[in-house]
């Protein structure tokens, strides 16, 4: 019994580790792929590369005053930037890295992902409605509509794959893709021949989820200054920041697990974690790339994009695989 | 995208944009009655940059008025003391060198080059798409260092002369800008695949913030504005100064109203710019480049002058009423952006606030130029 509660602490420890580092050293991979995708340099005069940019930057958040503003939901303001970071920190708790390598196994991990993911447009609300600033408010209501209506392709996208692997544990998805690229779940098989199409569906859906550019409408700042985190400074602004580096890294490897196979390799040489991890970094190379070229939507755009294209699409694809796995 | 607005008292709320928003650019203020995310209302509110560079022009004689054109617009300054040196010259009967003419226009439309290249940056930016922004910042930099080492300043030029210019082109200059002109040419390709062709941009520009031309008319809008709107109008074409009619160039108008038009009227207008300094620097002819014949003390005679020039932002225009003094009786700055502002409060009514931010960056507003 003991030995399990070490194992949960240790596991807990290792996923704040592994969340927060991922968080900052994201935020310095953001600032130096956008530089060069920019022509200009980044972050280079602190240490090598400018690596010592994120634990610096991590010092003067946790040096400076904590500011609530006058009139402010104290309880809300406080709560909300450890409520945008703590589910994206339990949710690495059941992610499996390879085969060995996950804290908890659990038969309804995706379930549970997705039940820890949607608390973060809690955290929005909460955040937008305690600062007591009409653009934040605004802001969160934008945030939490979308964050709404994005789950509902994005969950029915992952029952087709649940469906077509027959669990929700993500060791056994993962499982069932194995032995070369041409069993993942992103190309078509016989039981649903629009996997590429689920695969487009749920990764537009987890940039959505993440308040990503070019769906980032809650932090807008061409619009609403800063969105929902206009009044943050210090350590609550870098709770935001890091929670969403943790859930771009969660999307990530949600995406990787249902589609790409997760620590399998592509051509069935040493599986393992690093395969893992080369495929949510370069899914999250395109995550940063995509926001560097786009421009924003619109609110209105974003929500019809949803709701007329994605829904319908994702319904279709759900109903013609329950067909053909009936069928065959 | 507009949607009918059923109100019921007291449901609205008044947001303060401004006077510290990203979204102004400046220091203008628009107070805004909003109902959820439409505005029911706005208001801009001006003043909080007022120089009194008007009244200045009173009390102060013409060449020492000069350097304060260049504070009103600091992103395209040199069409605005172009516009003071050709009213002086043409009251006061100074014969400007063909040289110093020609150069003049060169100047003035790189300088309109590197306004318009900063606003597409800062529009797209405005949008959400930070990345232009550095590519055009790129380009105008050329543009800034070539002027730099012409005129001596980077954005408050001072340029001119009554009767000429201050200092006469050299061959750097020349070869700079001819070497200038294709890879600007290759950029504007690039911004026309990157930003125009991008169906997120166009689904945020197309229909979004119409300006009829009877708007245009009721509040004097020029520029990109009106030709956004279907109004073929230019100073450059319809009341032709300095050597303008010498050269071959189209003024681009579009009839679509939106704010995509008026986007496309400055991207067709950067094409048009590069033609003018093309054509510029191949019939660049010699000679003086300062008057000969020219009063040391500038005194105007008695009557009322005006001169229009079309700025990046429109047709500004400069009136002097003179008493025969050496400095002005009466000056009045007929500014671009003053009225293309005021078009905001009554078009944005029913707009969402995101669509009412992206319109007002297509009327390319200029804060110290509209509160002078």
């Amino acid at each position: 019994m003991s030995l399990t509660v070490l194992n949960v602490i240790v596991a807990v420890v290792i996923a704040i580790g592994f969340a927060a580092l991922n968080a900052a050293y994201l935020v310095w991979a953001e600032r130096r792929g956008a530089a060069r995708i920019q022509r200009r340099p980044g972050p280079n005069i602190n240490g090598p590369f400018g690596l010592l940019q994120p634990p610096l930057d991590g010092i003067k958040l946790m040096t400076k005053q904590i500011m609530i503003p006058g009139g402010a939901d104290k309880i809300l303001f406080m709560v909300a930037p450890v409520l945008a970071m703590a589910p994206a920190i339990l949710s690495f708790v059941t992610i499996p890295f390879s085969e060995t390598i996950v804290a908890h196994n659990m038969d309804i991990g995706l379930l549970m992902i997705f039940a820890f993911a949607s608390m973060g447009a809690l955290a929005v609300l909460f955040a937008g409605w305690g600062s007591r600033n009409k653009y934040s408010v605004m802001a969160s209501v934008r945030a939490v509509s979308q964050n709404v209506s994005y789950e509902i392709p994005m969950l029915i996208t992952a029952i087709t794959v649940v469906m077509i692997t027959g669990s929700m544990d993500l060791k056994v998805i993962t499982n069932a893709q194995a032995g070369g690229f041409w069993h993942w779940n992103i190309f078509p098989s016989l039981h649903s021949p629009l996997m590429p199409l689920s695969f487009i569906l749920f990764f537009i859906c987890s940039l959505a989820e993440t308040n990503r550019a070019p769906f980032d409408l809650g932090e807008a700042e061409s619009e609403l200054v800063a969105g929902f985190h206009t009044e943050y400074g210090s350590m609550g602004f870098g709770l935001f920041f890091m929670g969403e580096y943790a859930n771009i890294v969660i999307g990530a490897s949600l995406t990787t697990i249902l589609f790409l196979g997760g620590w399998d390799c592509p051509f069935g040489l040493f599986p393992g974690v690093w395969w893992f991890l080369l495929k949510i970094y370069l899914l999250i190379a395109t995550f940063i790339w995509i926001r560097w070229t786009f421009p924003r939507t619109t609110i209105y755009g974003l929500l019809n994009l949803s709701w007329k294209i994605l829904i319908p699409l994702s319904l279709f694809n759900l109903l013609l695989t329950a067909g053909l796995l009936k069928v065959f | 995208m507009s949607a009918p607005i059923q109100l019921q008292p007291g449901e609205t709320f008044i947001l303060n944009v401004g006077p510290q928003h990203p979204a102004t650019h400046g220091v203008l203020r628009v107070k805004m009655e909003m109902d959820g995310e439409y505005i029911v209302k706005a208001e801009t509110v001006l003043g909080y940059v007022h120089r009194m560079h008007e009244k200045m022009g009173e009390n102060r004689t013409y060449a020492q008025y000069l350097p304060n054109l260049s504070r009103l617009d600091y992103l395209g300054a040199l069409g605005y003391t172009h516009g003071h040196v050709l009213l002086i010259e043409r009251a006061a009967g100074i014969e400007v060198p063909e040289r110093a003419e020609y150069i003049r226009a060169i100047t003035v439309e790189l300088n309109r080059l590197a306004s318009h290249l900063f606003w597409f940056g800062c529009y797209v930016m405005d949008l959400g798409g930070f990345s232009p922004l550095m590519y055009a910042l790129e380009d105008r930099e050329y543009i800034l260092d070539m002027l730099e080492a012409v005129t001596g300043a980077r954005l408050t030029y001072c340029y001119y002369r009554f009767g000429g210019l201050y200092n006469d082109v050299d061959d750097d200059f020349i070869e700079a800008a001819n070497r200038f002109i294709p890879r600007m040419r290759k950029s504007l390709k690039k911004y026309a695949a990157l930003v125009t062709g991008n169906i997120i941009f166009q689904k945020r520009l197309e229909g979004i913030g119409h300006i009829s031309a009877e708007m245009c008319r009721k509040y004097g809008a020029t520029g990109a504005v009106a030709r956004g709107s279907g109004i073929d109008f230019d100073v450059r074409k319809n009341e032709p100064y300095s050597v303008y009619p010498e050269f071959d160039f189209d003024i681009p108008v579009y009839h679509e109203c939106d704010s995509m038009a008026r986007f496309k009227v400055r991207m067709d207008e950067m094409e048009q710019s590069l033609r003018i300094i093309e054509q510029g620097l191949a019939k660049l002819p010699g000679g003086p480049i300062m008057a000969e014949k020219k009063p040391k003390n500038i005194k105007l005679p008695v009557g009322d002058f005006y001169q229009a020039v079309e700025t990046a932002r429109g047709s500004f225009g400069i009136r002097i009423v003179s008493d025969g003094d050496k400095n002005a009786y009466r000056l009045k700055l007929r500014s671009p952006t003053y009225s293309n502002m005021h078009l905001f409060d009554e078009a944005c009514e029913g707009m969402m606030i995101m669509d009412a931010l992206a319109f007002m960056g297509s009327l390319d507003l200029v804060i110290p130029e509209i509160d002078r």
